[in-house]
């Protein structure tokens, strides 16, 4: 049984910049992390390796050559190998242009029953990218997956939402994007560490992926950034001074009557 | 040549046959979803000033007062029927929204940024090769390009980025829930009712829906809560953080809390909003004796309206709130408590006359 793991190297901190002109991130290599939510996919991909024993799991990511570490913590987490997507011509992708890549990425790796993913990334917080992958390869995609049971041939996921849960069973191959309620994130191991600085990552480019450069980057992405602001955090509070009397509370039931609240 | 299944890149001079608003609507066992009439509402507002056609696609089986959608301004059902269709299987609920698409070309399509919408919305659009914007808090049409504005919050909501879709169609985008009203009730709009009875092949998949477990628990998940009440550290102990519970029962509200609440086992981690919980943006937070760490305030801070009460006049909290009450949270929410029950007593719900 062979599950891909795709693991995205994102800010560690919220002090993101951007560039003005096109609107795209400015990775640098600094002060970076795996998205917390593909670590969640990571450690349900491991726990299901170690719980059986045909299990292989791949790592792969898309990201400047930097990211190639993202990998390199995957395998030390228990992932027996790695793949690195990175190219000039795969800066500015949207989730369209992000989900070709990685669907060919996936191809490279061979024959793949289950992918796993993160519901989302903390840095550009879509959750689209999953499932469009799911199509591109034209495989069935579910999301907001807070377990999943393996069976011999299909995958028993219970979904979170809105109003409950819902079960769905999905024959393989199959991908699954999952939040946070499905494990406690594993840590690498000794053993992995050791795995992890001999096994090398392997590492493509799009003529490498087999894609045509207009199918990736700006070129590829039907969405463009106009403009990029702060929002405007700070409100014009009103504010009152509680002084015994109904007095302020009143006002309150009058603003939020106001504004549609209650 | 390209790889991909059913990719193509759209030539310009194919635009121009898009024309129309599509919102998607969400029903549950039959029941229209209250998110169907926001859709609806920013629909209507984009439809008017394209001077187009509004229309509103739903999925099911059989769909009880259908005609509702018209009295919230839109002016035509496209209904997709179907026992198929009963319960969401992405897949199915993907090809059937996409052979809609390729048959009426609908220039926009907006759909709730729910756990539905979040999924099927990048099938069709990955589909159709066609942009899609994730979770936007606001959608205007460009006057002079006549584009779908698109504006979104990233990285915790410390950034808006504002995005357009110039060549390929349909502009697709979900919205937040809860960022905008229905339109008023008028029981006298009408519209046209059009019922697409695609083949069962359309709807084929293999994925097997098993069941749908009601949550029972009482509390309302905090991510899905239009109003939300949280407490931190000025609750003082477990026994006062019931009241922001009791505040949150009695506007059938959602629980928060932060970090601080929760490692004093006040309540569970669920509950908890901030970087290392949640990101939650109801239409109402009520932030009760909590001093609002940056931590904090990015789970919170795109919530449209905060209200504030805390006895320490510096609390950061205050500078996001709208309405702030420097107090007490043992002499003012309970006032508040009292002045809810008040208001809800005299509250009246809005129905249509039945037709005789």
């Amino acid at each position: 049984m062979h599950i891909v793991v795709f693991v995205k190297q994102v800010p560690g901190t919220d002090n993101v910049k951007m560039d003005p002109e096109t609107g795209v991130m400015i990775r640098s290599g600094k002060d970076v992390v795996i998205n917390p939510l593909d670590e969640n996919a990571l450690t349900e991909a491991i726990k299901i390796k170690n719980s059986r024993s045909d299990v292989r799991v791949t790592a792969i990511s898309m990201g400047p050559p930097a990211a190639e570490r993202a990998l390199k913590e995957a395998i030390a987490m228990g992932a027996d190998a790695g793949i690195l997507v990175s190219g000039r011509e795969f800066a500015g992708s949207d989730t369209i242009a992000t989900g070709k890549a990685l669907a060919a990425a996936v191809k490279k790796a061979g024959d793949v029953d289950l992918i796993i993913c993160g519901e989302r990334a903390t840095d550009g917080e879509t959750g689209q990218t999953a499932v469009m992958v799911a199509n591109y390869l034209d495989i069935p995609g579910q999301t907001y997956v807070s377990s999943l049971e393996v069976k011999d041939t299909s995958v028993v996921i219970k979904r979170t939402v809105e109003r409950g849960f819902e079960l769905v069973e999905i024959p393989f191959p199959v991908l699954v994007s999952v939040n946070k309620d499905i494990n406690e994130i594993g840590m690498p191991t000794l053993k992995g560490k050791l795995k992890a600085k001999t096994v090398p990552v392997s590492a493509y480019d799009a003529s490498g992926l087999g894609i045509s450069s207009t199918e990736v980057g700006l070129n590829g992405s039907p969405t463009r950034v106009v403009k990029v602001f702060s929002p405007k955090l700070s409100r014009d509070t009103i504010l009152k001074r509680a002084d015994g009397t109904n007095q302020p509370v009143e006002e309150l039931m009058s603003f939020l009557i106001s504004k549609e609240c209650i | 040549m390209s790889t991909y299944v059913n990719a193509s890149v759209q030539k310009e001079h194919d635009l121009s046959q898009y024309k129309g608003v599509c919102v998607l609507g969400e029903q549950k066992d039959g029941q229209l979803l209250p998110v169907t009439f926001e859709l609806i509402a920013r629909g209507r507002s984009l439809a008017n000033d394209l001077g187009c056609q509004l229309s509103c696609i739903l999925l099911g089986d059989e769909i009880q007062e259908i005609e509702q959608v018209f009295h919230r301004g839109a002016d035509r059902i496209l209904f997709i029927k179907s026992p198929a269709l009963q319960n969401f299987l992405p897949r199915s609920y993907q090809n059937a929204i996409v052979k809609l698409i390729q048959e009426e070309k609908p220039e926009i399509i907006i759909a709730a940024a729910t756990t539905t919408g979040r999924t099927v919305m990048p099938l069709v659009a990955a589909k159709l090769n066609a942009g899609l914007t994730a979770d936007c808090t606001s959608l205007t049409i460009d006057p002079d390009t006549k584009l779908l504005l698109q504006t979104r919050p990233a990285i915790g909501g410390n950034i808006m980025a504002t995005i357009k879709t110039p060549q390929h169609r349909p502009q697709m985008a979900t919205v937040r829930p809860r960022s905008s009203k229905p339109l008023p009730l008028d029981c006298s709009r009408t519209g046209e009712l059009v019922v697409k009875d695609y083949e069962p092949a359309t709807f084929l998949t293999p994925e097997r829906f098993l069941e749908f477990i009601k949550d029972t628990t009482q509390t309302v998940s905090i991510e899905d809560a239009e109003i939300i009440v949280s407490g931190g550290k000025g609750m003082k102990n477990a026994e006062g953080f019931k009241m922001v519970e009791q505040l949150a029962e009695l506007l059938g509200a959602g629980v928060g809390a932060t970090r601080d609440a929760v490692e004093f086992g006040w309540t569970t981690y669920p509950h908890q909003i901030g970087l290392s919980g949640k990101t939650v943006a109801p239409k109402l937070y009520i932030a009760l004796g909590l001093s609002g760490k940056i931590a904090h305030l990015a789970g919170m801070q795109t919530s449209e309206v905060i209200i504030a009460v805390n006895k320490d006049p510096e609390a950061q909290i205050f500078k996001v709130a709208d309405f702030a009450i420097v107090g007490d949270v043992f002499e003012v929410v309970p006032m508040m408590i009292e002045a809810i029950k008040q208001h809800k007593a005299n509250a009246k719900p809005e129905l249509c006359a039945l037709s005789s």
